[in-house]
């Protein structure tokens, strides 16, 4: 999936791929890692599949829950929820958007422009992954207090009247959108990063000479080339973007009226208890992210999955 | 075509500053001397970091966190290691569905993985703490360490080793002078960005945490109330640290490159 640049392996030096070997080593080197994999990556999907069905016996604590075959956990969820869903992914797609629109020209800049600058290229690639290693709670606390009503920028805003004396950034659509995009511009921009840095801009020169005004150039050579970039950061980004229930927090960028699919199987699982609801609400989510991912699937293979 | 020049350097530097804002906020407030809550500025005082420990139970969920941390990143290497070795030098079966599995914990939501873990120790009556979180986290961090080093092993000349073998070295010899030294600076990239996730890591330590506290778990318990300005001290101190290892192999890989260059 493209995060390559965290290795920056060595970048325009061809090396001849090693032949492929058949051996039985190879499962000595694989085993242990699927194994871990098949035991808390595949079977939390299934024990959440079980306990999507489970239901309350007659006069249960909170909390208490035996195995069914309960549809109606599905049906009752979406019924409550359905709202909260669309608005994470409509939040979700949002941020994607944004994260793209500021992420694709700042890998361009990086991969393309910085190129005969090797130095600046690799220091520009560390300021791109520095979000990585502080806190990502801290950075988003950090937006609230930076938007936040008397704050600096709301307050250059209002007496620029760009926003009305009374309007408020936190707790809105806005700051969790806002919020979803910054936290997940590295996400967009490593992959757009790896793709980009290997355009090969001889290309466009061809295109230049014959009579490709720049639009088009960028519309018929660029795009298609860096498009699995595009797509595997438009993932990377949306994905998590879809599940997160930190910035729609009321105690973050969010309030009560911006809660996503996240916040509500957080609190069905860890306040509530409600389990069966927690698990058939992570169901429909994790449904509907592996739709897009087949849809990947089916167009480009597994090959340029990872 | 010349403004566009400008425009689009002018643009990257704006996004650049753009993703520091909020980093040079939370060290910067790292010395703040507030007293309850962290909000407004009130001057520059060391306190905070002289005395890192006085909020109470800061450190103690630091210290959880370094050692979840260090524990998943160590196992998590090991695996996707030997995993990306595999991936690129072996033909087997079952490739396709190796990297779907592989590709499918990044493409999941981390709510997801966090309920269908905390379901599952649930369900197997696993009383939650340090050791859930660990497991959890080793899962999630694997398939990065096999995004990052892959792209390494891809990136060794195979007529080194070749070299090596031609003159009797045994197979150990092969890859402890040889393939695991060019593999080095991948594998550190991958243990640093596992170290990373694991660190940061919220949601899916959240659900599955059970009492323990972490220091992103201290972090969003305390934001109901106010942040203490020691947090941000931590925050900021393995921030220092950690971009000072990535500038040093990123940055240092880069000077290398060029002295090869430069000597060949």
């Amino acid at each position: 999936m493209s995060l390559t640049a965290f290795s920056h392996g060595p970048s325009g030096v061809a090396v001849e791929p090693a032949a492929q070997k058949k051996s039985r080593m190879v499962w000595f080197l694989l085993l242990p890692g699927l194994v871990y994999l098949g035991l808390f990556f595949i079977t939390p999907l299934i024990s959440l599949v079980i306990t999507a069905f489970k239901e309350a016996p007659p006069g249960a604590f909170i909390g208490e829950y035996v195995n069914a075959f309960r549809w109606e956990n599905y049906t009752e969820v979406l019924s409550l929820y359905g709202e909260h869903s669309v608005r994470s992914f409509l939040y979700a797609g949002a941020a994607t958007l944004i994260a793209l629109a500021i992420g694709y020209p700042l890998a361009y800049f990086i991969g393309v422009r910085l190129r005969p600058y090797p130095l600046w290229q690799s220091l520009a690639l560390v300021l791109v992954i520095a979000p990585f290693f502080i806190s990502f709670l801290l950075r988003t606390v950090a937006w609230k207090q930076l938007l936040a009503d008397e704050g600096f920028i709301v307050g250059t805003m209002k007496a620029w009247s760009i926003l009305p004396p009374d309007a408020h950034i936190t707790g809105t659509s806005i700051s969790v959108i806002f919020g979803l995009a910054y936290n997940f511009i590295p996400f967009m921009t490593l992959p757009l990063y790896s793709s980009i840095e290997r355009l090969d801009l001889r290309l466009l020169e061809a295109g230049k000479d014959l009579y490709a005004g720049p639009v088009t150039s960028f519309r018929k050579i660029t795009v298609p080339l860096t498009m699995p970039g595009i797509i595997s950061g438009t993932l990377l980004t949306f994905i998590p973007a879809a599940g997160d229930y930190v910035n729609a927090s009321a105690n973050f960028l969010g309030s009560t009226s911006t809660t996503m699919i996240g916040n509500v199987i957080e609190a069905n699982f860890l306040v509530l208890q409600n389990y069966p609801h927690a698990a058939s609400m992570s169901l429909i989510l994790m449904s509907a992210i592996l739709i897009l991912v087949s849809a990947y699937v089916f167009k480009s293979g597994t090959d340029d999955l990872l | 075509m010349k403004l566009g020049k400008y425009l689009l350097p002018l643009y990257g530097i704006l996004a650049l500053i753009y993703l520091m804002v909020p980093i040079v906020y939370t060290i910067a407030f790292s010395f703040n001397d507030s007293n309850r809550t962290n909000i407004i500025w009130n001057g520059f005082t060391l306190d905070n970091w002289l005395n890192v420990c006085d909020a109470q139970g800061v450190c103690e969920a630091f210290g959880n966190s370094i050692v979840i941390a260090v524990a998943s990143t160590v196992v998590a290497t090991v695996l996707g290691t030997a995993i990306s070795i595999a991936l690129v030098r072996y033909k087997f079966k079952g490739r396709a569905a190796t990297t779907l599995l592989l590709f499918m914990p990044m493409a999941t939501p981390e709510v997801v993985l966090g309920a269908g873990l905390a379901a599952q120790f649930l369900n197997a009556g696993v009383p939650k703490g340090m050791l859930t979180v660990i497991l959890a986290h080793i899962m999630f961090c694997i398939s990065f360490v096999v995004v990052t080093v892959r792209a390494r092993v891809a990136g060794i000349d195979p007529k080194l080793e070749e070299a090596g073998r031609d003159l009797y070295a045994k197979p150990s010899q092969v890859w402890w002078k040889i393939t695991f030294p060019l593999l080095l600076p991948g594998i550190v990239s991958a243990a640093l960005l596992a170290f990373a996730l694991s660190f940061d890591d919220f949601i899916i330590t959240n659900s599955n945490r059970g009492a323990v506290n972490t220091l992103p778990s201290f972090i969003y318990m305390a934001a109901a109330r106010g942040i203490p300005a020691e947090a941000n001290v931590l925050a900021s101190a393995v921030f220092i640290l950690a971009i000072l290892a990535v500038i040093i192999t990123q940055v240092g890989g880069e000077i290398n490159r060029r002295r090869l260059k430069a000597s060949a």
